[in-house]
This record gives C-alpha cells, structure tokens and sequence, in this order.
C-alpha cells in the first residue's frame, strides 16, 4: 500500500475511533447535559501530545481546552512516570474544560511497552458537590469540589482513596463514580482500536501519521488565513450579565499566518458565577473564526494552532482562580457574536447578525406544600431564535453557537411534578431584514398540583436585545413574568408560590439587511405562516393591504401564499 | 407453505422485482418501476413470470409486496393535503424539531421543512399530565370549530396528536368522534393509535407521515388488489412491514406509516433466511447497490430491531437531518456509498467518497453517457474488479480509458498518484468508511464482530465484501445467489408479525407485577390479533421486550423476557436480565441505583417458515482452472495475477483460491488473496479465510 493510501486510511478511521468514543459516553452518562445536550469531548493524541482528531459533539465549547488538555497532563504527571493501565483525570476549571462540573479524563496508550499516544475524554457529570449547578457562588471553593490533575487508576488498580473522598463530597456518588469509570472505559475503546490499527498497518509509533495529519491541516488552514485581508478590526458587544451589563470587546488581527483574537476592554470579572476561564472563551472565539473561514477542515492541534486568543487577566472571558465559574457557557456563549462583529469589519458577507446567543435554560427545585408530594430538580435546555445569515433566515427557535438539544416536554414532565404549558415559536420575534433573524419561543412553567418551586433563571438579552446587521432590526427582547404579575429578574434563584406559572418568552435573532428588499413571497409566506404579523409586515416590510390579505385568505386554504 | 405459488412483490425507486416460487422452483424478472401507477409494473412483471413458470394467476396463493411507495411521497412531499391537531401551547413541536443544529460547521445550514406548514397546525384547549391525570377537559365544540376551518381549507387527512396520549387517549378517540361526524370523507389517525410511546416530536411526526400517505396508499393498495384480481389473482395479498413481517392489506391501509423501509427489511430477512440454511447464529448483512450501502445486524436468525428511525435525511445521511418515524423498524445503518458515489479530494488532500452519487444517469465516468467524475464503479474497473466487456450481463460496454482519465483528474493529479493508485486509495477509503459504520453499529449493539459471517448482496457488495471482511477480522463471506432481487426473496420468507409498543414508567424498587402482567397481556392481545387478520388459524408466538435504564439516564436498553417471565413478570428475574444485557453493553453495571422500565412491547408473528438446510460445501471439489485474470491486492497495495471463473460454471463443493474474480451477469464476486470461495449447496459462495492467511 502506497504510505499515502495508508495515511488516508488510518486518519479515516481515529476520526471514527473518536466518534464511537464520544457515542460511548452519551449512551453511558446519567448527566442530562451530556445525553441531551451532547456535552461531552472525546479525542486521540500522539506522543508529543498533540491532538490529532476530535469527536464533533454538541458543543464547541470543548474545542481548544481538549486540544490543550494532554499538555497539562503530561507536565503534571510527568511522561516518565506513566505506566501501562494508568489512567489521570481532574475538573480543574483552568486545566480542563472551564468549569467545575466537567471532568477530563486521560489514558496513555502503550505499544509493546512504548508510549505511542493517549486518549481524553471529557463530561459533564451531574453533580460535584457545593451550592450545586448555579451561578450564586461567590467564588469557585463553593462551587463543588475540585480534582486536581492525578491518578484515577495507577497499572490498572483504582485508587480507593480517591474515590472514597469524591463519594463524600457529591449529591449523587452512585452516579458520579459510574461517570468516571464510563469516561475511562471510552478511552479503552479507543486505545484497543488504536493498537489494533498500528498492528494491521505494522506501524511502531504514530510519528509519521502524525506528521501527516498535521501538515495536511496545517496547510490547509494557512491557506485559508492566507486568502484573508490582513486587518485589524475591533467588534463590540453589550449583554444583560447577572446585576449588571457585560461589554464584550474583540479585537481581530488578520496577519500572514494565524489570525489573533485579543479581548482587551472587556468588562471585569462578575461577582457571580457566569465568568469564563480563559480556555472557554478560546474555544468559542475559535469556533466562531473556524465555522467562519475553515468549517471543513478538522479540529486537531494543527488546524487550531494558527488560531490565536488572548486576553488580559480579570476580564470576565479570562477570569482567574479563585472567580466562580459554574456557569460559564453564558459568557462563553455570547463570545462568537462580537466575534462576528468584528470578521464582518474584515470580510463582509460571510457572517449572521446576532442570535440570541446564550441557551435558555432554567432549572425547576420543586418542593411538595402537601405530605404526598415528592421533590424534583428538572434543569431544561432551550433556544432563541439564531441571526439572519447573509442569504438565509435566522433558524428559528434553534441554538447557535451550543449545538445541545432539548428535552421532551412530555420526559421533563416525568422528571419531576412539572407542568409546561406552553412551548412554541414567538411570532413576531424575528429581527427584520432582508433575512429575517429566528423566531424565538415562548415557554409557560408551572408545578402540579400540590408542589411550590424556585426557578434558577440563567436568561439573558432582556436589556440587550440581538442586534441586526447591516440595515436589519434587533430581535425581540427576553421577557420574564409570573402569571400573578410579579416580576422577575432574568437571572438567579426565584420562589414562585403554589398555583403561579412563569411566562417566559426568549430572545429572537437579529435581521440581516435592510427589510424594504426582502422578497415579497418570503414576507407574505410569514405572514401565511404566522411568523410576522400582517400589521408588522406592512408597517416594517411594506406590504400592501392587497398582499397581506391575499397571505391571510391563503393561510386559512392551509398554503403558502 | 402448501407448495403453492406465491409471489413477491418489491417497488424499488428504479425497479419493481417480481419472484415467483411454486412447487421447490423460482422465477424472478425486473420491471422498470411506473411511477403514475406502480401496480401497472406488477402486472406486468407477474405476467412475465407466470408466463415463464407455465402457470395461471389463479394458481397464485399469496401475493406479498413491499414498496418504497411510502417512503417516496414522505421524500418528495407528494402526500395528502394533513392537518395536524394538537394541545394549546404546542402548535410548533414538528417544526422546532430538538431546537439544534445536525451540522455545527455549516454558518448557512438549512432545516428541512416539517411535513406540514404552521398553517395546518391547529390547537385545542385540553390537558392530559404526565401520571395520565386531566388538567384540562376537552372542550367538544372547540373541536367543531377547529373542524369547520378545517373544511374549509379542504384538508383530505388528519393527524390527532396530544400530550401524553399515550397514556390516556380519550381526548384524541372524542377529537376523532368529532371529526367523522362532521367530516366523514376525512381519514384521521390518532397518535396514541400509531405510535403509543413517549416523546411527542417523534410521536407527532410519525402520526403526522401516517396522516399525509394515508389516503395516497390506500388508495393504491385498493387498485392494486382490484388489478390483481382482474388478473386472476384474487388471492390475499398482503404487505412487508418495516419491522421484517408482512401485514394484512387493510391494516397497511389503516398505517401505511409501518410500510416504510419494506424493501430493505425485505432484504434483511433474505439474509436472515440464508443464515438459518447456514445455521449461522452471527451474522451482519451488507447490501451495496448504487448510491448506499446498508448493514444490519442478525443475532440467532433474527435481523436487530429499533423503535424509531430516520426518513428523508436531507444533509449528506447525516443524523438529525430527517424526519424522525417511530415505529418498530430492523435496524438498519445507512451509509452514502455504493458503486455510483462519487470521489473527490478535499481541501487538506483527503480522498472522500459519497454521498454524492452519479447515479444510473450520466453514471460513472465508465459508462461512457457524459458522466466526467470518478465513481466507485470507475475504481473496481481500473483495480481489475470488473471485465469492461461483461458489465451488467453485457448491457453495457465500460471504458477503463474514462474511468483512468477521471481518477487521474479529481483525484490522482492532486495527490500526484498514478490512476491505479487513485483508485486503490478509492477503493480503501470506500471500504474503510463502510467498515467504520459496521464497527460503530456492533459496538452500539454491544458486539463483537469478529465471530461474525458476513452475507453479501446487492450489485455492488460482491466487489467489496472480501475486502471489507478483512478489514473487520471477518473470515467468512456467504455471498448468495439471486441476490439482485433478494428483498422481494425475502419477502417471501417473512412471518406475518406484528409488533405493539407502550409507553409506561416503571421503577423496579416499586415493580407491580399485576400491572406489568395485564399491560403486557393487552399488547400480547392487540399484536396476536393483527396477526389473526392474517391467518386465522395460524399458530401465533408472541416474545415480549422491555426497555430499561437506570434512573437518570436517557438512554433505554432493550431487554428481552422469556415467555415464562413475560406470562408471569418477577422483579427479580427482570432486573438480572437487565444487568446481564447492560454489563454486555457496557462492560459493567452501576451499583446502587433504582432500575425503570419505559416502553413496553410485544412482538406477536407466526413461526418462520422450515429452511432445508445448505450443507457446508462439501469438502475435495474440483478446482476450476479458469482464465488467468490481473487483479490488484487491497491490503497488499499492489497488482496481483489471479483467475476468472464463472460463478454457473461451479458445481456444489467446487473451490476456487483467491485471488479471483467470479463472474455472473449480474455482478462480480471478488475473492481476495487469503480467502478461498466454495460452492454450496444452495448456490451461495462461501469464502473462507484460510489457514496461515
């Protein structure tokens, strides 16, 4: 076989090895993030520690710190020192993945006794002890407890002590300890695979596979930053944040052959935990530059390398130990729409306006107000509407940059004492354009019968709407009430008394170009479909009075106009 | 059987296959498919083999048939003007799907259309929780309001989906009570009829594709049987399933839904019916055509079954992309490659391979009808795989000339590989991306696939099954004949089945056996009595399987009972099944947690029907000597000489040592170095790998 057929071949099949590690997981893992949300990592290294293939999970927020991951590994341990049926693992925020609540988990793969390269994967697990899963720490000690980079299993035997220490430390031992041992089984999987592969292929080490692997991405990347103007350009973005209002600021450098991403004038970090360690904010500033110029080319150390991001200590995208960080995915999640707005200073035409960005998530504690009741935890993951790209409609109701999925309304409702009411698309709610941004949706929450609750809110753009780009309107802006009147706030834990539901309605995306050229078919499907009111459509896209009624009289044939 | 004739049925996309077997002998035919009336292809088709087998229509026992019918009206958005008719506040559960992205690189990714656009969603005033509780009653003249809109926008069908109705479908039986009183002419399907189980996009959108080919396919079935009998054929006619059985005409009627995926089901059973002749209880079945491949694992004769599958992928086969149709389906790994996908290379110097096909129009580079891009069929021409002047019987001439030009342009140029070398890379990358999807799918199904015999069929998995089997540790390969028509084979060897599924939490720290006695007794009454629709006499088994998980996880596992648990459900013996099947997956099992039962089910079907058994090739055959024929060697990487013989020319237990090619009009069987290919008794080729190989 030709060594480049082989090359071919082998890349082929880790890319699949790391696939069928990752489906592993989410089969396994009893953290609902993880099965739903596809909140996990997986990837295989070669000895130097160099990433050279990566799952495609649901979240990009994995991207870089996995990439990262196996340096810190390999200077902690000490390569020297590791041994056949080792396996490492730590949740240490700045060491693995940015928060508490994932756990990385590393395995040295050995070839007849030489170290050819390693495996990692990382979830997150559904509890590690602390105030829980919130943003109310006031610093990352409250936040659960934290492992630092160290032995699971030394040759094969699991170390007791560790494993007695986490079980008294967590809400859900049974759970948490069936996690690590379904995070190390995954990288078993792919160290078998591995071996047999070097077998087949007769190869003594991944030196040459590695070589190229990487000089393949490599060049392929640094021909696309090569095709790029050479400018600097800044982009700027204000959110609600948790008590006050977050500035985002990015500065985007083009130079021959690496792009930097700086986040200098961004806000400071928050007293509460939606801060994000530096290698979160790198992973979604990356994502947003990848999926912008290179969405074909893999991720692995070479293809991310040329990517470069920085940021002064204490802003709240490179907050520093000891800063809460629980909920990170907040700031994190907002990073590739300043991001956007400065590539669209450099390359127009290629990027959306902004999306509602952050997930919509919130987490129910219910409480029983009679003895036959039962307490419930139920955390749900929705979405906002996404920005209207250059020639696209926004996606409604769908998440961008995460990529989770959410729950069943009908598994929510057996997950606890539940009623959601109401769970459908927000007309209206769309950015105008000549694309218009995503719908958002509205969602109505309340408890059964018998049951109080608190909901941890963790929303945002209520303040801050998604603005539109280059001529196209904000989306609608976050809402939040009870249905007795009361208001609330946007973000943090809130009692609500038996018998009220809360109404929500989250975030539209941003429109793109100016309203007054959009196709009059698309404008008159909207308003057939009910996404854009017949008023807003004249008022906003100026419809005649003849169009929109000949929308309406199709909408009630049951057709699109 | 009675030894009387009975005919299968299969409407492909390109091709209607016709086999008739009476009295131990088979006559097979291919009808190009017509599309404004697929029975006229049937007819035909049943002329031709009743013409051929010197029979009458009358002497026609059974006629049973799949279609891709179905599946085509859901791809191509032909079906019934269908409404769907749903809870308050759930108006967009179709189309804001799981609210993600299937692809998280595309900045301009589009979501497919739902099946029926916001203007045919309508909403009712009424609430079922999730203990089976209302919150809110059904108002009935809601209902009559929402009925008269639906008049007058002339809607044909509809779909009636409601939160957790299946649990509680009343408010959906008064909906339907409403909707026949005021529109009789209107067919509805219920949710909690046509697919009980929790989860309500992927219940909707099934009863909603229920809804929309309803009227479509019972209208056709309807005509085919009146064709039928107008040809003397006024035999039962009846329909493969998607879950590998056949079902009654009126009940497919009633859930054309279930007829999706008959033709591949159709040829999983083919391979399950050649397994049992080979009293092989591992087997994975690999079917290679134009433009996909499918693999599909058979444990202890049985093809693995699924709840819920993927139609219409609209994005590259990539998951998430289709419609999501929950229904007990075979389960079945679909992959965008077969002889018409084209290569390419991308832009860090990748070879890749599909899912873009050439299709039979232009084709591959060597078909010569314009197309210019290299195919895979160009590949296996340039590798030596396939005799340029013996290609699909003779019926067409291939050009190695454009195929070497081709793989030298896309891909060889760019990589600066000859044309032999592009298409060996080809080749390996095709086979490595089939052999990756195999892997992932056993490892899903917690096997190993090691012990695995592989059963080849379809045009183009002849060319590749030896070279993926080495790539698998396989060291078998049964490569059957008849295998261009073996869905429509394989209906012929189906049970008539039925398979009933529920939605229903139960915790085993909190087992009720009287409670998982009756629910299983009922789906055991609703599968049995679809069966006796069928036959009523037949002796009718029923297997039930629970789906279990600990609590907190979100994936089920399916469990199966045996009859003496199913008649008398024991927490204990259960939850030893549970972790047995769980420590298999999974390797281990966790301690400490409660265990929950989510779906319940119930497969009632008739026995199969008695296979002769295929003795193992006999052994000390001749060996014939054949045509020296150059080959090339996959794994080796390098041109190999080898022999040519033709598969009619074998004679059971006859041996022929790889490398060779065996030849037949309808495909080639390559015979890899390492592996030696025997002749048995019921025709097949059994490639073994050998000693010392």
């Amino acid at each position: 076989m030709t060594t480049d057929v082989m090359h071919q071949v082998i890349w082929t099949r880790l890319i699949s090895v790391v696939e069928e590690q990752a489906q592993a997981l989410v089969r396994t893992a009893f953290s609902t993030s993880v099965r739903e949300a596809g909140d996990l990592s997986a990837g295989v290294y070669d000895a130097e520690g160099r990433m050279l293939a990566q799952a495609v999970t649901g979240t990009p927020g994995h991207v870089n710190a996995m990439a990262d991951a196996v340096a810190h590994f390999m200077r902690e341990i000490g390569v020297g020192t590791m041994a056949e049926g080792d396996v490492y693992l730590t949740n240490d925020p700045w060491m693995g993945t940015g928060h508490l609540h994932d756990i990385t988990v590393v395995t040295p793969s050995f070839l007849d006794g030489a170290l050819v390269g390693f495996f990692a994967c990382t979830a997150h697990v559904v509890d590690i002890g602390g105030r829980g899963f919130g943003a109310d720490a006031d610093s990352v000690y409250e936040e659960g407890l934290r492992l630092p980079i160290m032995r699971f299993a030394a040759r094969g035997a699991v170390d007791r002590t560790l494993i007695a220490l986490v079980r008294a430390n967590v809400r859900e031992p049974d759970q948490l300890v069936g996690d690590l041992h379904a995070l190390a089984t995954c990288n078993e999987i792919g160290h078998r695979r591995l071996v047999d592969t070097m077998r087949e292929f007769g190869l003594a080490d991944l030196a040459s596979v590695s070589a190229f692997i990487l000089g393949a991405s490599r060049r392929a990347t640094l021909a696309r930053i090569a095709a790029l103007p050479r400018e600097t350009a800044v982009g700027e973005m204000t959110v609600d944040g948790f008590d006050r209002p977050i500035t985002l600021r990015a500065t985007v450098t083009v130079e021959a052959d690496r792009i930097v991403t700086d986040f200098a004038g961004t806000s400071g970090v928050d007293a509460k935990g939606i801060n994000c360690p530096m290698v979160y904010t790198k992973a979604y500033a990356c994502y947003a530059l990848k999926v912008a110029i290179a969405p074909d080319i893999p991720n692995n150390h070479a293809s991310l390398e040329p990517f470069v991001v920085t940021a002064p200590e204490g802003t709240i995208v490179n907050a520093v130990h000891p800063a809460p960080v629980a909920l990170r995915h907040i700031v994190g999640h907002f990073v590739p729409d300043v991001v956007f707005d400065a590539f669209d200073r450099i390359v127009p035409g290629v990027v959306p306006a902004e999306g509602a960005g952050c997930l919509c998530n919130f987490q129910l504690s219910v409480r029983p107000t009679t003895p036959e009741g039962r307490r419930a935890e139920v955390l749900t993951f929705n979405s906002g509407g996404s920005g209207a790209r250059p020639e696209v409609d926004g996606l409604n109701a769908t998440a961008f940059p995460s990529g989770v999925m959410t729950m069943p309304v009908e598994a929510t409702e057996h997950a606890g004492p539940v009623v959601i009411w109401r769970k459908e698309l927000r007309e209206g709610s769309g950015g105008a354009g000549a694309r218009r941004g995503g719908l958002g949706q509205h969602m109505e929450v309340g408890a059964r019968e018998g049951h109080a609750f608190h909901i941890s809110a963790m929303l945002d753009r209520r303040d801050h709407p998604a603005r539109g780009r280059r001529g196209g309107g904000p989306g609608a802006a976050t809402e939040i009430a009870r249905s007795d009147g009361a208001a609330m706030r946007v973000k943090g834990r809130q009692a609500v008394p038996e018998g009220a539901r809360v109404v929500m309605a989250f975030p539209g995306g941003g429109g793109y170009g100016d309203p007054a050229v959009r196709e009059r078919a698309a404008v008159m499907r909207d308003v057939a479909r009910g996404y854009v009111s017949a008023e807003e459509a004249r008022a906003t896209y100026g419809l005649s009075e003849a169009e929109a009624a000949a929308a309406l009289a199709a909408a009630r044939r049951g057709e699109d106009p | 059987m009675d030894g009387r004739a009975r005919l299968g049925v299969d409407i492909g996309g390109t091709f209607t296959d016709v086999v008739l077997e009476a009295g131990g002998d088979r006559w097979s035919t291919k009808v190009l498919t017509t599309y404004a009336a697929p029975e006229d292809a049937i007819v035909a088709g049943m002329g031709r083999v009743l013409a051929e087998a010197g029979l009458p229509a009358s002497d026609l026992a059974q006629v049973i048939h799949g279609t891709t019918l179905a599946t085509n009206a859901l791809i191509e958005r032909r079906g019934a003007k269908t409404a769907l008719v749903t809870t308050l506040g759930f108006r967009d559960v179709i189309e804001m799907r799981t609210e993600s992205r299937f692809e998280q690189y595309d900045l301009n990714l589009r979501l497919p259309e739902p099946l029926l656009p916001r203007q045919l969603r309508f909403t009712v005033a009424e609430r079922v929780d999730a203990g089976g509780g209302v919150l809110v009653p059904l108002d009935v003249a809601e209902v009559e309001a929402v009925a008269d809109r639906l008049a007058e926008a002339g809607v044909e069908s509809v779909a009636v989906g409601l939160l957790h109705a299946y649990l509680r479908p009343d408010h959906e039986r008064m909906v339907r009570d409403v909707l026949a009183a005021r529109l009789p002419e209107v067919s509805v399907s219920l949710s909690s009829d046509v697919s009980p189980q929790m989860r309500e996009y992927e219940r909707f959108n099934t009863t909603i594709a229920n809804a929309y080919v309803k009227p479509l396919m019972a209208s056709y079935l309807g005509r085919l049987r009146a064709r039928l009998a107008g040809e003397g054929a006024d035999c039962p006619v009846f329909l493969m399933h998607s879950g590998g059985g056949i079902m009654s005409l009126d009940d497919a009627a009633a859930y054309p839904v279930r007829l999706v995926e008959s033709g591949p089901a159709g040829g999983a059973v083919f391979a399950a019916d050649v397994a049992a002749r080979h009293g092989l209880d591992r087997v994975l079945s690999f079917d290679m055509g134009g433009t996909t491949a499918k693999i599909c694992l058979i444990r202890d004769g049985a093809p693995k079954t699924a709840r819920v599958f993927e139609v219409a992928r609209s994005y590259r086969f990539k998951k998430g992309s289709g419609m999501p149709i929950s229904i007990p389906v075979i389960d079945m790994v679909e992959i965008g490659a077969g002889g018409g996908s084209l290569a390419s290379v991308d832009a860090m110097g990748r070879i890749q391979v599909g899912p873009e096909s050439a299709g039979s129009e232009p084709g591959p580079a060597c078909y010569g009808r314009g197309g210019t891009r290299p195919g895979v069929t160009d590949a296996d021409l340039v590798l030596g795989k396939l005799d340029p002047a013996n290609f699909a019987g003779g019926t067409i001439a291939l050009d190695p000339a454009a195929s070497e030009a081709a793989l030298a342009a896309h891909v060889g140029d760019a990589l600066d590989l000859d044309p032999l070398a592009a298409a060996h890379g080809v080749a390996e990358v095709v086979d490595e991306t089939m052999a990756n999807a195999a892997r992932v799918h056993a490892v899903e199904n917690g096997e190993d696939l090691s012990g695995y015999t592989m059963i080849a069929f379809g045009g183009a998995a002849p060319l590749h099954a030896g070279r993926l089997a080495q790539k698998l540790g396989i060291d078998r390969v049964l490569v059957p004949p008849g295998a261009g028509v073996g869905s429509a084979i394989g209906f012929l060897r189906a049970p008539f089945s039925f398979e009933a599924t529920r939605s229903a939490y139960m915790r085993m720290s909190e087992f009720d056996a009287a409670a998982a006695r009756e629910v299983l007794r009922a789906l055991s009454d609703e599968a049995a009595g679809f069966v006796r629709t069928c036959d009523g006499d037949a002796r009718i088994g029923t297997e039930a399987k629970l789906f279990m998980r600990y609590v907190g996880q979100g994936w089920e596992i399916p469990v199966e009972l045996t009859p003496a648990l199913a008649a008398a459900p024991e927490a204990g013996a259960i939850l030893a099944a549970f972790e047995a099947d769980y420590a298999r997956l999974f390797g281990r099992t966790v301690e400490g947690l409660d265990v929950e039962i989510t779906v319940w089910a119930v497969n009632a079907a008739t026995p199969p029907a008695p296979v002769v058994p295929a003795g193992a090739a006999p052994g000390g055959g001749a060996t014939p000597e054949g045509a020296a024929r150059r080959l090339f060697d996959q794994a080796a990487g390098a041109p190999v000489d080898g022999r040519e013989v033709a598969r009619a020319a074998l004679s059971p237990g006859d041996r022929v040592p790889g490398p060779a090619a065996i030849v037949e009009a309808e495909t080639t069987v390559i015979v890899p170095p390492g592996y030696a290919a025997r002749a048995a008794t019921d025709g097949c080729l059994d490639l073994t790998r050998e000693e010392g190989a």
